[in-house]
């Protein structure tokens, strides 16, 4: 047995029957800086990275779309800020002319405090998107039967959260998110919520297949640290996830042998 | 005639498409990370040469940003 061995390699994520040698997903809002992004581009190790869509601004300096480029990810456009499944659906085909993709990664918002998934727009928006031929992933509540029903109309993978985008409290429902993996046939990628590198390790030994995240990052006091502290809780979590853990036991097992304790 | 262009309304002549649009606005339309919608549409990169814009059009002009 060798630290190379094939159990303690990273093995790759698929999506849609393409193979991303990374399982943690970045989304680029927040940073101060594209620099900053593509340093967290690198570090993190992530091949799969989100953008968005707005309004030109005359003032805005430097493209992300080239600083991407250079960093050879795909992108993943979002649909970030989009209330109603039409507004959803039309910004997924704004967004394949201005990127070349047909990924999408679908939000459809039903609150603005929250930002929490209006689950019929949701549902709604992916099932017009897949017959369109996008590969969609959606951002979703963590609701086992939802989550069941956007694979049915052939979404690609299931992004649930955490807990609110953005408010960085962790997994607020692991329960829910084990249910979730248990049924999905796709891809479950942990979509918000995450604050820091235990959040996506417990992810992963969830069994989550991938984590997403942003302002975990981008917003930290040093993006490029918890950028690295991130990919290391993934990479631990999903080993351990295949490793297989212990069972919770409530008393103490001894590892040391009790035969053969010298008599005194 | 009267373009309303990301909810602003300006005077365009008659006959203006979508690449003269974008001229017009500076935007450089080749580059990628630019979408355009008119009345609520898509209009594809590839027809933004022929696309003659209507008097009262609402154009959406559209460009990547950090997100997500």
């Amino acid at each position: 047995m060798s630290v190379t061995d094939a159990s303690t390699v990273i093995d790759p994520l698929r999506i849609a029957g393409r193979e991303l040698r990374s399982r943690l997903l970045l989304g680029t809002g927040g940073f101060r800086s594209l620099e900053a992004i593509a340093t967290a581009i690198e570090v993190s190790g992530t091949k799969l990275v989100t953008v968005a869509l707005r309004r030109i601004d005359p003032d805005a300096r430097g493209s992300i779309v080239d600083v991407l480029e250079r960093t050879g990810v795909q992108l993943l456009p979002n649909t970030a800020g989009c209330f109603t499944a039409r507004d959803a659906v039309l910004t997924a085909r704004l967004a394949r002319e201005a990127f070349g993709t047909d990924w999408v990664k679908l939000e459809v918002i039903g609150d603005d405090r929250t930002l929490l998934p209006d689950a019929a727009a949701l549902l709604e928006a992916a099932e017009e998107l897949v017959d369109d031929g996008f590969v969609v992933l959606p951002y979703t509540n963590d609701d086992p039967i939802l989550a069941r029903r956007l694979e049915d109309v052939g979404c690609a993978a299931v992004m649930p959260l955490g807990s609110p985008i953005g408010s960085g409290m962790g997994l607020l429902n692991p329960y829910n998110l084990r249910l979730i993996r248990e049924r999905a046939g796709v891809p479950v990628i942990l979509d918000a919520g995450v604050g820091t590198a235990s959040d996506a390790a417990l992810a992963m030994e969830l069994g989550c297949d991938a984590v997403l995240c942003a302002s975990a990052v981008s917003r930290a006091e040093d993006p490029t640290a918890m950028a690295r502290a991130i990919r290391l809780g993934v990479e631990g979590g999903r080993l351990a996830y295949r490793a297989g853990r212990i069972p919770r036991r409530l008393y103490a097992q001894a590892s040391t042998p009790e035969d053969g304790v010298g008599e005194f | 005639m009267t373009i309303l262009v990301n909810g602003e309304a300006r005077a365009f002549a008659p006959g203006t498409t979508v690449a003269e649009l974008l001229d017009a606005l500076e935007v450089p339309g080749g580059a990628r990370g630019v979408a355009i919608a008119v009345d609520a549409a898509v209009v594809p990169r590839g027809e933004w040469e022929t696309t003659e814009l209507d008097h009262g059009a609402r154009v959406e002009v559209l460009r990547a940003i950090q997100g997500g």
